[in-house]
Formats: structure tokens, C-alpha cells, sequence
């Protein structure tokens, strides 16, 4: 007895219901994972949009009952948003940019062979992974520089990272040494020969490295908390949403860490609740990363083989 | 000897101002690198004194007071237990969870459907966890969707507030660290699957093995070099169970269980201004950080995989 089953031929009912045992195991599990993504995403999303009073009713899970934007609105009036809306795009942009050119102008000094000094510095940075003097040490650090309370403590203390370091390094060192030397015959000064050719010629690995660095730029909070809770102006996005959260889960906090948060919601109890403010927060936070990173994702599988290449 | 000696540094000096351009483009970096790395290290002596930020690093020694406090300290000693236990739920279900996908994923032939797959479990990778927090407690409140199921299965009768029951907390860690990280995990996994032979496949199928066989005899062992480096590396950062996700999720009620040693060293800094006991217990998790990933190298080197350091 012969079976057809996905184009193969099958010599045995047995292996064929096993292969057709598997093909379901398949469809559940892939099911399974795309459901488990995407619901939670989609569950809040519809809790935004519904009506506050409404959602406490229970019962919300696939539709919005009563359609509303009120808690988007309360948001954007009552709290800090837009402000922090600004300092989270500043803060992304500045740390992306800075973060790309330096680091790659580090890459590209360490990654010339003849630089007398290039095995120390290299092992200095590199060793930089490991070293962490804790939270209060650098705290003290950053107070003694007198970043506290500015915006320059999001940007200043993270422009390099040693692993971005080695993803750029290695990806310079595949660029033929032909296109450098010719240069360099021609009397070109080597931070012009940076600017020329190998920041350009690195751009696809520079795509990756600014996704991670903008990633973790705008998801970032704990500095916040840590240099500049004293300072509204300043807060991020996440800072705001973390407030929120805070002020939605434990009611009772000290009001230095409900701040405006805990403002919105007094102002505007009777039509807005802490969990659809949740809700409205988590999506205006996350809507853009989830806008951008269907054009990305190309990149990021291409960095991290990049990055699992060590030396 | 000597000779040596003498003419290396003027070679270097010689060579060295030919490179003045390099130097220019490094150097700047590197001390930029020095100074927010290892200049905070020497802040590590607040750990043996009665540090007061208005005295600065004039504040009194006092030896080994804040470890003999920090050991004797009950807390520290639950903090501990947190600690390690999430660290480890986080460890066995972050392997698992990612082998166990890596491996089915790979074995999806339909390509459009396996990259729509990946990038869908990808995603939350990008996500804060402060966003993750939210949604977290969104899926967990009492009229959350978790509860919701769970009595439509008939497992509980009454809503439970999860994050209010102490117990359940390092699970929910684990399992949310799941959601986050799982997609993103297979990655390194199934790069590794993609450098197997496929002649190997071919020839079991020839040779009659099912599916399970397959998986089982090739596709594992050819991935066991990556699962055992990165389980050594794993458990050279065992200290570090996570302090975002513990530090948003957690309240009254689930204290005991939710405190990790990052947050005890924030609360005795931030909210008591004990910088000397928090530095005390963040050098403490350094330098057990640091022995057990120079361990771990050390083991990895003996097992004749590469080494990470």
C-alpha cells in the first residue's frame, strides 16, 4: 500500500500517519506561539479602546464593547506624554547616532594592524564587558560629573558598548584592506579614509547596531528614576508608563513615584480607571516599535550571526 | 636584554607618532571607555566605610562591618534564595522552551511560514519591560484573560490575583521571560542546525529513520556544542536573575519572593541612603559574577569548546 502525502511517497500507513502526526504537532505549536505573541498585544489593545467603567465589567477580549478614546485622550492631557514623547525620540536619535559613529571610528582605529597600541586598547574595551563597579559607584560617578538632573546622563554614560564594539570590528575586518591602502597611497588622513569609506562601507552592520542601540535608548527607564525623578521635564516615555504601572498596581505608593500619574488619574477617576491608562500607555509605547520593526527585522537575524562570531 | 629593552620604547615612541592619527581616533574613546568603567571601581571603598555623600570618600573606615551585617542579614539571606531560584527557573525554562522551539521550527519546511513564524516570536524581544510589565498584569488581574481560562478548564473556581499570591511569583518571572525571549533564543540554535550536514538527513532517510530518530540522533548532537557553551556562560551569570521585570511586578503582598539582590541593593541605597551596605551587597554579586565566569571559561576551555574570555 502506497500513500501520498505533501508530495513524498510513503511505503507504510505507519510512516505516513506518523509524518501526518507531526505536521500537526507542527501547526500547534507554530499556532500556538504566533497566539501567544500576538493576543496579549491585541487584549490590551481592545482594553484601550473600550470604554473604562465598561472594561471593569469584565468580558473584554477580542472587541472593544464601547468604543472610546477617552483614555488616550486622558493621557495625552493629563500627564507629561508628549513632553516625554519628545525626550524618548531625543534620546533614541542622540544615542543612536553618537553611539554609531564613535564606536564604529573606535572599530576602525582597532582594527588597523600595524597600531603599536591596538592589542591594549583592544583588551581594555573588550574587558569592559565584564566590569561592572554596581549601581551607587556609578551613580557617584555620574553625580560627581554633575549629569544628575540633565539630559546628557541618558546619552554620555552609554556611547560605547564593547559588544556593538566587536559586531562593528569584526565586519571591518572583512572589508578588503585594498580600498584602505589604495587611499592611503593617495596621502588621505585616516579619520578622512573613516568618514569615506569605512563608515559607508559598513553600513549594513551599522542598520543592525543602530536598531539595538535605538531599541534599548527608547526602552530604557531605570536612569530616569535613578538621575532625574526630580526633574518632569525630563522624563521619557517609559519612565511615564512605569508610573502608571506602579500607581495601577499599588495605589498606596509614595507620591514621588505616582508623580503626574497619580494626578491624571485622581483628575479624571470618574471616567478613566489605572488599568485602561495602562493599557492606552503600554500601546502608545510599544506602537513604535511595532511601526518600524516589520522594515528592520531583515537586519537583526544578520547581526546577531555577526555578533556569535567572536574574534 | 638590555639592548632590547632600549630600542623597543623608541621603536614605539617612532612608530607611534607616525600613528598620531589613529592614536587621535582611539585614544579620546578609550579614556572615555576608562573613566565610566573602571574609574567607578574605586568606589568600591564605600563598601568599607560609613559612607555619607557630604563627606564624601573622607567618610570613616569601617573594615568588614557592612559584609559581617550583610551575612547575618535575614533578608539578605531570603534575597539570596530569590535570587538564585529564579535565576535557575529562568535557566532551565529559557533552554528548554528555545530548544524545544529551535527544533520544531526547524524542521518547518514551508519557508514563508517558518519566517513569519520567527518574526512574530521575535518581536517581544524589542519590547521594555516596562511594557511587558503592563501587559503582564493586564493578562494576570483577576478578570484578566488568564484567569478567565483557567476557569473555563474548571482548574479554579474564583479569580486569583496571581501577583498578589507570594508563591506563584518566581514562576510568573520564568514564565514571562519565556514570552519575552523565547523567539529570540532560537536564533543561536538554529544557526547551529543550519551548519549540519544535510547529507546526514538524507542518509537516515534512506536508512529508514522516522522524524524523532532524526531529530534525536542528528539534529541534537549537532547542536550540543552550542548548548553546552552557552549553559556554562549561563551559569557563570547565575547572580543575575533579572531586576527590571522583579522591580515593576512586584508589591506588598509577593515581597518575600520578589526581592532579588538588585532591588535589595536599590532599596537600601535609594529609599534608606545606605550606600556603603548597598555597595557592599552590588561588590558581593561582582565578584562572585567575576569567579564564576572565569569558572565557567576555565571549564569551557577543559571540555575543549572554545573560550568565551
Amino acid at each position: 500500500m502506497t500513500l501520498r502525502y505533501g508530495g513524498k511517497l510513503y511505503l507504510s500507513t505507519r510512516s505516513f500517519l506518523a509524518e501526518l502526526a507531526f505536521s500537526v504537532y507542527k501547526a500547534i505549536v507554530l499556532s500556538f506561539i504566533v497566539l501567544m505573541t500576538l493576543y496579549p498585544f491585541w487584549n490590551t489593545l481592545v482594553i484601550s479602546f473600550n470604554q473604562a467603567v465598561d472594561t471593569t465589567r469584565g468580558g473584554i477580549y477580542f472587541w472593544p464593547r464601547i468604543w472610546t478614546l477617552q483614555n488616550y485622550k486622558s493621557i495625552w492631557v493629563t500627564s507629561n506624554i508628549p513632553n516625554a514623547l519628545f525626550i524618548s525620540v531625543a534620546r533614541a536619535v542622540c544615542s543612536t547616532v553618537l553611539n554609531l559613529f564613535l564606536t564604529t571610528m573606535l572599530a576602525y582605529a582597532l582594527s588597523r594592524r600595524e597600531f603599536v597600541l591596538r592589542k591594549p586598547f583592544t583588551l581594555i574595551v573588550l574587558l569592559s564587558m565584564y566590569v561592572n563597579a554596581g549601581l551607587f559607584p556609578n551613580y557617584f560617578l555620574l553625580r560627581g560629573l554633575h549629569l544628575n538632573g540633565t539630559f546628557w546622563v541618558y546619552i554620555i554614560p552609554s556611547m560605547i558598548s564593547a559588544f556593538n564594539f566587536i559586531v562593528i570590528r569584526t565586519f571591518i575586518k572583512t572589508i578588503p584592506e585594498s580600498l584602505f591602502e589604495s587611499a592611503r597611497i593617495d596621502g588621505t588622513s585616516e579619520f578622512k579614509i573613516f568618514i569615506r569609506f569605512a563608515l559607508p562601507l559598513s553600513k549594513p552592520v551599522l542598520a543592525t547596531v543602530a536598531l539595538f542601540v535605538a531599541v534599548g535608548a527608547w526602552n530604557a527607564w531605570f536612569d530616569t528614576l535613578l538621575y532625574n525623578s526630580a526633574k518632569p521635564e525630563l522624563f521619557t516615555l517609559q519612565y511615564q508608563l512605569m508610573a502608571l504601572l506602579q500607581q495601577s498596581m499599588n495605589q498606596s505608593k509614595s507620591a514621588a513615584d505616582i508623580n503626574t500619574a497619580g494626578m491624571a488619574a485622581n483628575i479624571l477617576a470618574s471616567t478613566v480607571t489605572p488599568m485602561s491608562i495602562r493599557s492606552a500607555g503600554t500601546i502608545f509605547a510599544t506602537a513604535p516599535i511595532l511601526a518600524v520593526y516589520p522594515f528592520l527585522q531583515k537586519y537583526f537575524v544578520v547581526g546577531m550571526n555577526v555578533g556569535s562570531i567572536k574574534e | 636584554m638590555s639592548s632590547i629593552a632600549m630600542n623597543k620604547p623608541a621603536g614605539f615612541w617612532k612608530k607611534l607618532s607616525t600613528q598620531r592619527q589613529l592614536l587621535w581616533m582611539s585614544l579620546p574613546i578609550v579614556l572615555y571607555v576608562i573613566l565610566f568603567t573602571y574609574v567607578p571601581l574605586a568606589g568600591w571603598t564605600m563598601a568599607f566605610q560609613d559612607f555619607k555623600p557630604a563627606k564624601g570618600f573622607a567618610s570613616p573606615w569601617v573594615g568588614l562591618k557592612w559584609f559581617v551585617y550583610l551575612f547575618s542579614d535575614d533578608q539578605f539571606v531570603m534575597v539570596m534564595r530569590n535570587t538564585l531560584a529564579m535565576s535557575l527557573i529562568n535557566l532551565v525554562f529559557g533552554f528548554t522552551f528555545a530548544i524545544g522551539l529551535a527544533l520544531t521550527l526547524n524542521e518547518v519546511a514551508a519557508k514563508r511560514i517558518k519566517s513569519l513564524a520567527q518574526t512574530i516570536s521575535y518581536l517581544p524581544h524589542f519590547l521594555s519591560w516596562v511594557v511587558v510589565a503592563g501587559i503582564v498584569s493586564t493578562m494576570l488581574s483577576s478578570d484578566g484573560v488568564f484567569n478567565i481560562i483557567l476557569k473555563a478548564l474548571g482548574i479554579i473556581k474564583d479569580p486569583i490575583v496571581w501577583l498578589g499570591q507570594p508563591k506563584a511569583f518566581w514562576w510568573i518571572v520564568g514564565f514571562t521571560n519565556v514570552w519575552k525571549e523565547v523567539g529570540w533564543n532560537t536564533i543561536i540554535y538554529l544557526a547551529a542546525m543550519s551548519t549540519i550536514d544535510p547529507s546526514l538527513y538524507e542518509a537516515a532517510e534512506i536508512d529508514g529513520c522516522g522524524r524523532l530518530a532524526r531529530i534525536r540522533n542528528i539534529t541534537l548532537p549537532g547542536i550540543k556544542p552550542t548548548i553546552v557553551v552557552l549553559i556554562i556562560m549561563n551559569l557563570g551569570w547565575i547572580m543575575e536573575s533579572g531586576f527590571e521585570i522583579q522591580y515593576l511586578l512586584r508589591n506588598g503582598m509577593n515581597a518575600d519572593y520578589s526581592q532579588s539582590i538588585d532591588i535589595y541593593v536599590v532599596n537600601y541605597g535609594m529609599r534608606q541612603g545606605n550606600y556603603s551596605l548597598a555597595t557592599a551587597g552590588g561588590m558581593f554579586k561582582s565578584v562572585v559574577n567575576i569567579v564564576l565566569l572565569l569558572t565557567a571559561n576555565w571549564v569551557s576551555g577543559k571540555l575543549g569548546e572554545e573560550k568565551l574570555v
